[in-house]
């Protein structure tokens, strides 16, 4: 379960989170709504401890990444995966390397069983037969696609993924929150969704907060006048 | 930033790239793609320069000494010259171009592209798994880059003295050996390593802390070129002062 408390962060006097609290429960999604800009970004960076916070705790199964050590963080972060809307795959690396590159830093597997594990994953993904190819020449939908393979090398207890459909044409937005819904029904996988998208956050979430001016709220029911206004 | 908080800084970057587990099971593989990039791909530019500048250092000392001291003279000149100072500082400023620049913009590249916060939340060292490589591959590399180096200006020189200067090969030989000293060799490497530090964490380091896009990645390369250039020309001079003093 991963507890996030009283997160508050400010730039200057911008005020990006304030007070943010909410939990997320074992095989549960969460989805922050919010428009651009509102700082859904900097909230699952700063849950992960990638940027710091001005006050609040963030709780993975108990362990506060605030108060943890460096290698301890390391150790909390292997437990989730994380799809960034960038997707921030390693333009040096091909497919099954950017896969791959977890799994030969924090494991002993040797290459070949590294080599079916990746093979395993793309599987998963849909992106079979793309292991040589280079993050350069995928399209954005299976950029986005080798990023969530990636965020499941190390079989991660959460997935975070940031924007995951925006900037997708309509076919491929589907084939990604199917692949969501998939993971968390199939691989009880939780975590938290950030989108600015009502329909992907209808159809993924489990738990749905709007953030909104630095606050978060639960919504019960998704209404667009709630969003737009 | 001013001076000093640049300076300290810098010199964290530095420790947290080097003073940490070195993982090499995972590490070596990235070390030895270093040190094939930044020496054999370095060794074109290294070849054209050393020979050029054991022609022209030639050429400089037997316009100044000619007829007033023996023509082996001009080897050991050339011989000191080159070993000392030469072969070690336009090796180093040569790779500092090539390489400080590269490892600046890639990194750099890497942090608006979200890359290394990647590799932050994959749990991977960023500081590990980029400065340290490259830091090593330069460590690795420059010594021997410029221990050829000397070798290609010095041949170079000889070369060039036997067929237009008529100083043959055996006297401009004997006085590039009979003056040898073991300090001037030794000297000039030991530059050499510091000067490889300087390169590849001012490579790192101005790629690490790029915030931005396109011209910042290309203002950090160009600080990075600049500072490791300015550090090498300090460097050199404080251990010439130790060494030769």
């Amino acid at each position: 379960m991963i507890e996030v408390k009283d997160l508050s962060k400010r730039f200057d006097d911008l005020v990006v989170l304030d007070n943010v609290s909410f939990t997320v429960g074992e095989a549960r999604l969460v989805v922050i709504l919010g428009p651009s800009g509102t700082g859904k970004t900097i909230l699952l960076k700063s849950i992960l401890g990638i940027l710091p916070v001005d006050s609040g705790i963030v709780l993975f199964d108990g362990k506060s990444i605030q108060a943890a050590k460096e290698n301890e963080i390391y150790d909390i972060r292997k437990h989730v995966g994380f799809v960034f809307q960038s997707t921030a795959l390693f333009d040096s690396m091909n497919v099954c390397e950017n896969i791959a590159l977890p799994l030969v830093e924090h494991t002993r597997l040797s290459s070949r069983q590294v080599r079916d594990k990746v093979q395993e994953i793309l599987e998963i993904v849909g992106m079979a037969g793309k292991e040589s190819l280079y993050p350069g020449s995928l399209s954005g939908g299976m950029k986005r696609l080798v990023a969530v393979g990636r965020a499941l090398a190390l079989d991660p207890k959460y997935l975070f993924y940031d924007e995951p459909t925006t900037g997708l044409d309509p076919v491929m937005r589907d084939r990604i929150v199917q692949l969501i819904i998939d993971l968390k029904r199939d691989y009880k996988k939780s975590g938290i969704v950030v989108t600015h998208d009502l329909d992907t956050a209808e159809k993924v979430g489990d738990d749905i907060y709007l953030l909104k001016k630095g606050k978060i709220s639960k919504l019960e029911q998704i209404k667009k006048e709630v969003y737009n206004g | 930033m001013n001076l000093f908080s640049l300076i300290g800084d810098f010199s964290t970057f530095f420790f947290r790239s080097l003073f940490m587990p070195w993982k090499i099971r995972t590490s070596k593989g990235r070390m030895l793609e270093q040190v094939y990039s930044i020496g054999i791909g370095s060794l074109p530019i290294i070849i054209i320069i050393a020979a050029f500048t054991g022609l022209v250092s030639t050429v400089q000392a037997t316009y100044q000494m000619i007829g007033t001291v023996p023509r082996y003279i001009i080897g050991t000149t050339v011989g000191r010259m080159v070993l000392i100072e030469l072969g070690p500082i336009l090796t180093a400023l040569m790779v500092s171009g090539r390489c400080a620049s590269s490892m600046a913009a890639e990194i750099g590249t890497m942090r608006v592209t979200e890359q290394i916060d990647a590799l932050e939340i994959m749990a991977i060292d960023p500081y590990r798994f980029l400065s340290l490589p490259r830091i090593v591959g330069t460590f690795i590399s420059l010594p021997v880059l410029t221990i050829f180096a000397e070798f290609v200006a010095l041949a170079c020189g000889a070369v060039y003295a036997h067929y237009f200067l008529n100083i043959p090969f055996s006297v401009f030989s004997y006085g590039i050996i009979h003056f040898f000293s073991m300090r001037d060799f030794l000297g000039g490497l030991v530059k050499s390593l510091f000067f490889s530090i300087v390169i590849g964490a001012s490579g790192c380091y101005f790629g690490f802390i790029v915030k931005g896009g396109a011209k910042e990645v290309g203002r950090a390369a160009t600080y990075a070129v600049v500072t490791a250039s300015i550090l090498i020309l300090v460097l050199d001079f404080l251990v010439a002062v130790v060494i030769f003093g």
